[in-house]
């Protein structure tokens, strides 16, 4: 009886053991190379979409209208027709910059510094976080210049021969988020675009009217899977990442020098650059799981992309989130310990002053709330997680309001001190660019995979060698 | 028969990786040395046993970075150094703390820029038509089919004896010859 016993839970033991130690598979058992390709390829090649993509389009394709009216009204009238003034010259515009930029990263993240870390994981993500990240930095990229004034005048930013013979400043760090900005675009293009090749020949050879072979032929750039191909392939896309990966830190820590190399108090802190990134990637996998989500659901892409990969998105952003706490944390400890009167101040106005409620929302939404993500029902929960990261979301672009305006609005000479209120033109720009985002998100789900087939098939492989 | 050959080769298919390894592995042990697989996937282990080794991208990228990086900084020291001398607070010309931003970021995009090209020019991209194309059922080759080829090239190669080959020495479930 007592030996009976024993065995039983020395079973159970085992079984538990072995339970834990078998992870938890990334594609659900059971899909092979062709119920996965015909899975997502079939997304795009069926082009039957669900009552939610046309609604969300719809509205996003709305909003677009709504900023390219915006957009007109400002190239006619002037950024005048904006909330800015001195001294809170930057408002939404940079605002928005900023969060953008930063939503981006997580795409970059993703695809480049999780495949450098071999977290196979990624690979059903990471194409969509990689569109992501190209939609979102074209959305940041397009603030600056509507903000410049003369958007008509933007190339004065680069350096070309011009008959004034003058080259930009290039000990400033307006004009190294210029080339930050756009050498990261170009690279996540060339990042996402390296990574389509393979599916697009996928999609080429399984489209069935005459037209997508053509267009998917010519985008598939003759690929045939040549063992030649992939070994040049993996060798490239590897290094592709390894020079993302420490591009992602010197975009956002560029754009943090954008701040903190001017004496604003608020501003001039050496914490920006790696608080800047931590922040970037905490909304950028907030808006990859706002994105993720429903679009799981809508295409019963629930075999692919896992509770596994809600968990861990979660995770990171449980993480990333504490960083930017201690952040705030440390902005404070660096203000009062600084004896700077002005520095102090900015801590004690971003409580207190006229701009309080947007501060204690931002410490409700952005620090508390997403502490939430500690209980794995939060993490492995569709709906919870959505909201989790909604709020973050929307924490971060209260965060970047915090730094921006809050900052600007009370200086050194209280003389100065003036309010931003933002205008209907703020928020129709700043809802614009959102529905920029979303009706490019949209678009791209609709034409291309949004999830990387081949990569999916080397999940099953490896799973299937796991379990052999 | 040496020289010019209107036939690309001999293609076979194979139903899974294991399949098209075991295949590659007897093909190398059956002396053919000129081969080419297509899959929809990278093949883990397959390029040791076709005898390839690394690529040269990496050379590639380095080459291109070395580039952008030169280019960034020199732009930079040339620009507001030398050809329009600018000084800002009293600042070296040479500032060269100051460069690193820009000759950093240059750098990223020449390597990225070349790795790019290096894809193109090594896989020989783009080429929209190929003789492989014309193997019965090669569409499936990006999705589950997997293809070993042994190419006119090969010292030893006879397409009747490489179609016996695969008939007899392999599990290939079609094999067909392919015309450039």
């Amino acid at each position: 009886m007592i030996i009976s016993e024993q065995t039983q839970a020395k079973e159970e033991t085992r079984a538990r053991a072995e339970r834990d130690e078998r992870p938890e598979p990334l594609v659900r058992p059971g899909e092979t190379f062709r119920s996965v390709t015909d899975k997502i390829g079939g997304i795009v090649l069926a082009g039957r979409h669900p009552l939610g993509w046309w609604i969300s389009f719809g509205i996003a394709f709305l909003l677009v209208m709504g900023l390219f009216y915006a957009i007109a009204v400002l190239l006619a009238i002037g950024v005048g027709i904006w909330g800015i003034n001195i001294p809170v010259a930057w408002g939404f515009a940079i605002t928005n910059f900023v969060w953008w930029i930063g939503i981006g990263h997580a795409g970059t993240l993703i695809s480049a510094i999780l495949l450098l870390l071999f977290q196979k994981w990624r690979n059903s993500i990471n194409r969509l976080a990689e569109a992501m990240t190209l939609f979102a930095v074209a959305c940041a990229a397009m603030f600056p210049l509507l903000h410049l004034g003369r958007p008509w005048a933007f190339f004065w930013l680069l350096p070309y021969p011009n008959g004034m013979e003058l080259w930009p400043q290039f000990r400033s760090a307006l004009v190294w988020d210029v080339f930050a900005v756009s050498t990261y675009f170009t690279v996540s293009v060339f990042f996402w675009y390296t990574g389509l090749v393979p599916d697009v020949a996928t999609l080429r050879d399984r489209a069935k009217n005459r037209f997508s072979q053509v267009i998917f032929g010519i985008m598939a750039l003759g690929w045939r899977g040549s063992a030649n191909h992939w070994r040049n392939y993996e060798s490239a896309y590897l290094l592709l990442a390894g020079l993302s990966t420490p591009l992602v830190l010197s975009v956002h820590s560029v754009v943090s020098f954008d701040f903190s190399t001017a004496i604003v108090p608020g501003w001039h802190s050496t914490i920006f650059p790696p608080y800047f990134v931590a922040g970037a990637v905490y909304s950028g996998f907030a808006m990859v799981l706002n994105i993720m989500i429903p679009l799981r659901k809508w295409y019963g892409l629930e075999s692919v992309v896992t509770e596994k990969h809600l968990d861990n998105m979660g995770k990171v952003m449980l993480v990333t989130g504490l960083i930017v706490a201690y952040g705030y944390i440390f902005d404070m400890f660096t203000a009062w310990y600084s004896g700077d009167a002005a520095e102090q101040y900015s801590v004690v106005n971003r409580a207190i002053g006229p701009y309080a409620p947007v501060f204690w929302l931002l410490m409700l939404v952005n620090v508390v709330l997403p502490q939430s993500l500690w209980w794995p029902y939060v993490r492995k929960n569709p709906v919870p997680l959505f909201f989790a990261a909604l709020s973050i979301n929307l924490g971060m672009w209260l965060e970047r309001f915090v730094i921006v305006v809050v900052s600007l609005h009370r200086d050194f000479v209280p003389s100065s001190w003036r309010m931003f209120i933002p205008t209907g033109w703020d928020w129709l720009t700043l809802f614009g660019s959102l529905g920029l985002f979303f009706a490019l998100i949209f678009l791209f789900v609709r034409f291309l995979p949004m999830v990387s087939i081949f990569e999916v098939r080397e999940l099953i492989a490896e799973e299937k060698e796991g379990a052999a | 028969m040496k020289g010019f050959s209107t036939i690309y080769g001999v293609i076979a298919e194979f139903n899974s990786e294991d399949a098209l390894r075991e295949a590659a592995r007897s093909a190398r042990e059956h002396g053919y040395r000129h081969m080419d697989a297509f899959s929809p996937l990278p093949v883990k282990g397959l390029d040791g046993i076709l005898g390839r080794k690394g690529s040269w991208a990496p050379v590639w990228v380095f080459t291109g970075g070395l580039i952008g990086a030169l280019t960034g900084y020199f732009m930079q020291l040339w620009g507001i150094g030398m050809n329009f001398p600018f000084n800002v607070g009293g600042r070296a010309l040479n500032s060269w703390p100051l460069f690193i931003p820009i000759t950093f970021e240059l750098m990223v995009l020449g390597g990225a820029t070349a790795a790019v090209l290096s894809l193109f020019v090594l896989n020989g991209l783009p080429r929209l038509n190929h003789p492989v194309f014309a193997a019965p059922g090669f569409e499936r080759a990006t999705t589950d089919a997997f293809f070993l080829c042994v190419l006119s090239t090969d010292p030893d190669f006879d397409p009747v004896l490489v179609r016996r080959f695969f008939l007899q020495e392999t599990s290939a479930i079609t094999v067909t010859e392919l015309r450039r």
